[in-house]
This record gives C-alpha cells, structure tokens and sequence, in this order.
C-alpha cells in the first residue's frame, strides 16, 4: 500500500471507491445508489468549475474568516521548555469550528443540484451548528440529527441550531450519541432522497461524502502552509503537526497540504479519544488496532465484537466519541505516513487546564486530546522542532462538563 | 439454481396468486419463540426471509430495529440463526429460507465459511442490503455455485440502463422497493405508480421472479397481487412488538396476521 505522489489523497481510491484497496467504498443500500452517483458527478463537475472554486473562496473568506490566526503559544513553550509549540486557531473560523468548512460547501452544493432541504448529523454539536448556520446563510430548510446523550451534554450549540431556524431530531436508539445520529439520517435520507441533500458530518460514510469533506476541510491546511512559509521563509526541517482524531474532517484538513512532504520533515500525529483511565470503551479503532468493518457506508477500522455488531465507546468529548474513523485515516495509518496515538480523558482535560491558563486560547475538548500529546512530548525536543497544534474547536460548549470534572472553567 | 424458490413461485402461479414471502428477525423475541413463529406461519407463507440483527442497520425503520434490539439483547448470535434455520428446515424441508442482513456480518464472519454455513443448514437465498450492484457481483457468484439464490435489490431510484444489467446478472428471484424509504414507511405511493415500475422491470425479463416489498400490511396487500410475490416484515415486527405490549403470545397473533394477509391475496 502507497499514497501516490501528484495525486489528492482524496482521488487515490479505485474504481469501487476503495482507499489501498480496502478502505472506503459505498456499502450503501439501492436506493441511495442514484442520489450517491448524481452527488459524485455533481461535485466532480463542480470542483473543477472555476466559478464554484470563486464563490467557495469568496466564502470562506468573507463569512468563515479566512484565514484562522496561526499564533505561537509563547508561554506553553516555555513552561514546556522543549519544542516550540504554535496553533492553528481555526476555533476563530465563523462558528467556532472546522465543521464550518464543510457545511458551506455542502450548502453550495446543495444549491447547485436545487435541493431546497439538507439534513445533517451531528456528535458534539458542531457539525450541527455549521450546518444549521449556513443553510440559514443560503436559503436551505434544515433537519440536524443528534443523538440524545449528545444532546444533554452539548446544550450550548444546540440553542445555537434552534437560533439559526434548524429542526433537531432526537435520536434515541442505541448508545443515543453521534453513531446513532448519523444511521438514523442515512435512514432519513434513503427515505428523502429525492428532495433532500445529505451531509455527513465528517470524513466517514459512503466514499462521496468523505470525499467532499477531506475537500472541505483542506482549506485549513492551505491557509497553513502559506503561514508556516511566513513565519519560517521555508517549511522547517522537523515540524510535527497535532490533530485529534474522532472522524477525521480536521486532522485530514489539518494534514492535507502536507501529505506529500517526507515524513521525517512533517510528521501527522493524530490523537484518537481513550475514555476514562481504565476504560476498555476506547473510542481509539487505529490506536487499538481494531478489526476492519463495514460502518456507515464504508469499510474501515472499527470498534466491533467478533461479530461484527459495532460496539459503543465511551469518551469525555461527544466529537470523537465514535466507533468508526474516515477510511482516509485508515489509509494513511496502513501506508505509515501518520502516527496514531490516543489520550485519556483525564490527560484531554488536564491539557484544557494548562493551556487555557497559560495562552489567549482555550481549546475544546477535543483538540485538548492532541495538546494533551503535544504537551507529553514537548520537552523531549528543543526550539528547532516546531509542534503545530489544531486547536479545532473552542471550550465554551464544554463548559458545563469541565465546570463538573474540574470543579472550574477557564478561558 | 436454488430449486426450492423456483418451485415456490411456480406453485403460487399455477394458483393464480402472489407468492406471500414474511419477514422476521432471527432471535424474536427469543430463539425459541421465533422458531415458533416460523413454524406457526409456515402453511400460510411461501417464503421465509429470516433476518440476521446487526446493531448499526442504515435502511430499517422503527419496527424492524425494535426487533433486531430485542434479538441482540437477547443473545442471538450468528450461530443461533442458522441453528434457527436449521431447526425450522427439519420441520418444513421444502419451505424456502432466505437469510437478510448486512454485510458486515458476513465480512466478520468471513464470506466463505458464511456460505458453507449457509449450505449446511438449507439456506437457499441471501440478501444482502447494504452490498449492491456491481460490487456484489463476485459475492453473488460464489453463491451461485452453491445453488444460493443472491437476490438483488431495484428501488425507484435505479435507472433503467442500470435496472437492465442489474436484471442481466441477477438469478430467480428480484426484490423491488416500492418506493423512498426504510422498512416499514407507510406506503407513500399509489399501488398503481407501483405496479407501473413492476411491469417496467417485468418487461425486460419475464423470466425473473420478482417480489415487492416495503410498506406492505394488510390494508395495502390485496392492491398488489398481480406481482410474483408480495414480502411483509414490518407489519410482522410490529404485530410481535404489540403482542409483547399487551401480554399476549406473539406465535398466535403473528400467525392470524399472516392468515389474513394470505386471505387478502387468494
């Protein structure tokens, strides 16, 4: 297995949709064999229209506020006394979150094609949130799927998608988190198909989909390398790039523009959510080597019993509380371009504790899971190896859970 | 090709009347108790699709998935269905079973040994609902060669250029959904605009026995008896998921059920 040069990861699969032959596809039923095959054409079409490319641009810059800030975190650094230690703030991105990225170009998109409904799930709220914001921005009628737990825990964004007009259909089977919420829109969607737009919140689901996101979410990566050039006149000789992992639409995102950078030069470390200290529910398939499995459309690693019947994880952060990650992530831990590890809840929220006190900016739970790592090992390094970490989501949706795990909130 | 599906559709034209084909979930809502229903139904019904329960099902509605639940929670595991199948197989050897589920499942348990456990029991169908056309067509091969009738699915969706190759590699049996939705929607479209795509898919071969499915209960069967065979699961599901509300046995209910359902096609 091999990630070919001159090439977007994105377009390496065959002719099925497979990733190094085994990740991905469309393990979709017939009915969303047509839908699934107008959307791929329409977006092969799009993405080479220059047009499309301007008014994505025009929007992402205009209403995302492009580019996010690329800030060095000044303190954490030296408190560290290791690596230097730099963030890519996208948590300042309109929203609060990378998800936003993909949520516009899902709305344009569903635009084009004269879909005047879209529908969404969502784990941590996010993904909901963008969606709701940017079918509100261009006209479109929204539905956002979220599972009941998920919607306990992550209220805060939930009045942000009832404010921008969306419906949020509580989904009560199952572990009522983010799984269920995407199986229950995939559901929504084979009934609505002829109606409705689908976007899936991250860069899983059947092959189209992560494809569009991966697309989406590169932006981040694009504005980043341009920064990194001027900051440093070059892109430095050991720079080592953070990213949780729960799908994957911000680390691939995060990622992307470096993908063909040798690794010894740009490393991807891509941190997966380990749950409580002692937990077995890790939400972590490529740390914990699980078997591969067909979830949501695609085949990839996923947590599963011998069965095949997809087990639940358990995480602190309903964003990488999730069974399954993009067959992308697959791909690249099976071709060794990223390193995969996983942090705890207890390391993600002492991480949250330390850099929101020390820097300006305070991360979300789930980018605390790769500070958490970042922060681990910082000070096996000196000043010449540069830590860039995706701080792809603000803490103040979390508020209430840090506020009962740490007895405080900062920020 | 699988004989038992091909005799079953030709007894049921010889009788002037769709094959009536029900839908449960192995292990609902109990190994034992399933089995019952099978048993029970069995002289009503002339095929038996048997689903095998995965916990993340993308194209079932509420009823079905109650089912599943109640199997999981259970304990049924694969190797409880084909002890189901092979239990109900003693009883009524003649009686088509197809197994229904997702390919995960299968992937897992590996394709291979699946189909060999398969033939063991008498299976003489599958549907695999999340596996479709082409990618299926190595799949559907392997059990071809094992006399296993891999059934393809059309939806309202499916273009006509597709439907042909579709219908081309496809064996004796074809499942149409008549129309947008998971299991158990209610029937959103006419009977006749349905009947109009089954004539349509008919016409490019007659030779292939093809049934409808989705949104089928009593009130919408007797509509659509011109087709080869008419599947009703939901309906089913819900009948048992009832039973259980009021304390009643679900083998006796579920067995009326399908006695109407017989009545309303003959």
């Amino acid at each position: 297995m091999k990630i070919r040069k001159n090439i977007p990861l994105i377009d390496q699969h065959d002719k099925f949709g497979f990733w190094g032959e085994k990740f991905g596809g469309s393990f979709i039923p017939e009915t969303l064999k047509k839908p699934v095959e107008d959307l791929t054409n329409l977006f092969q079409k799009l993405r080479k229209d220059k047009n499309f490319i301007k008014e994505r641009d025009y929007y992402f810059k205009n209403w995302v506020g492009a580019p996010t800030p690329f800030i060095k975190l000044e303190n954490l650094t030296k408190h560290l006394g290791g690596a230097q230690i730099w963030a890519k703030v996208v948590s300042e991105a309109n929203g609060g979150a990378h998800k936003i990225y993909n949520a516009t170009v899902h709305c344009l998109i569903a635009k084009k094609a004269g879909k005047k409904y879209v529908v969404g799930d969502t784990g941590a709220g996010y993904a909901g949130k963008m969606l709701s914001m940017a079918a509100k921005k261009f006209g479109l009628k929204c539905k956002i799927f979220m599972g009941a737990k998920d919607i306990k825990r992550q209220k805060p964004n939930c009045d942000a998608m009832k404010k921008n007009g969306a419906e949020i259909v509580p989904v009560y089977t199952g572990s009522q988190t983010l799984i269920d919420a995407v199986s229950e829109c995939m559901r929504y969607w084979v009934s609505n198909c002829d109606t409705t737009h689908m976007c899936v919140g991250s860069t899983v689901g059947p092959n189209i989909f992560v494809k569009i996101c991966g697309w989406s979410t590169s932006q981040i990566s694009r504005e980043l390398a341009i920064q990194i050039k001027k900051e440093f006149g070059t892109i430095p000789k050991k720079l080592k790039l953070f990213n949780c992992v729960g799908g994957g639409s911000s680390s691939f995102g995060f990622w992307n523009e470096f993908m063909h950078y040798n690794k010894k030069q740009v490393e991807f470390i891509g941190v997966e959510a380990g749950g409580p200290k002692n937990s077995k529910r890790h939400a972590a398939p490529l740390t914990e080597n699980s078997k591969i499995g067909v979830l949501h459309g695609a085949m990839q690693y996923v947590v599963q019993d011998n069965e095949g019947q997809i087990e639940e994880t358990e995480s602190i952060s309903a964003g990488l509380d999730y069974s399954g990650v993009s067959p992308l992530h697959c791909f690249l831990k099976d071709t060794k371009r990223a390193r995969y590890t996983s942090a705890t809840d207890e390391e993600a929220l002492s991480a949250y504790e330390l850099v929101s006190s020390l820097e300006s900016i305070s991360p979300s739970l789930e980018p605390s899971h790769a500070f958490a790592e970042a922060i681990k090992i910082a000070p096996q390094y000196n000043k010449n190896t540069i830590f860039c970490v995706n701080s792809c989501g603000d803490s103040y949706k979390d508020k209430d859970i840090i506020k009962s795990r740490l007895g405080k909130y900062i920020r | 090709m699988n004989k038992n599906i091909s005799l079953a559709f030709d007894r049921c034209k010889k009788e002037n009347r769709p094959a009536l084909l029900s839908y449960t979930v192995a292990g609902d809502n109990n190994k034992t108790k399933s089995i019952e229903i099978l048993k029970s139904i069995s002289k009503y019904i002339d095929i038996c699709e048997i689903g095998f329960a995965h916990n993340t099902p993308i194209a079932d509605g509420g009823q079905i998935q109650t089912s599943t639940h109640r199997a999981l929670k259970n304990g049924t595991k694969i190797k409880d269905v084909f002890q189901i199948v092979k239990k109900f197989k003693k009883f009524k050897n003649s009686k088509p079973v197809i197994l229904m589920g997702y390919y995960n499942i299968i992937c897992q348990y590996g394709e291979n040994k699946f189909i060999n456990s398969c033939k063991n029991v008498g299976v003489d169908g599958l549907i695999v609902v999340d596996l479709p056309y082409p990618e299926n067509k190595y799949f559907a091969k392997k059990c071809k060669k094992r006399k296993i009738s891999f059934i393809q699915l059309l939806a309202p969706t499916t273009s006509n250029s597709r439907m042909k190759k579709i219908i081309r590699d496809s064996h004796n049996m074809i499942y149409y959904i008549s129309m947008l939705s998971t299991t158990g929607g209610k029937l959103k479209v006419s009977s006749k605009e349905i009947l109009k795509n089954y004539y349509k898919i008919k016409n490019i071969n007659k030779s292939k026995n093809l049934v409808i499915g989705f949104g089928i209960t009593l009130e919408t069967i007797s509509a659509l008896k011109k087709a080869d065979g008419l599947v009703v699961g939901s309906a089913l599901c819900k009948e048992i998921s009832k039973s259980l509300r009021n304390r009643q046995n679900p083998v006796t209910n579920v067995s009326k059920m399908v006695e109407k359902l017989k009545n309303k096609i003959l």
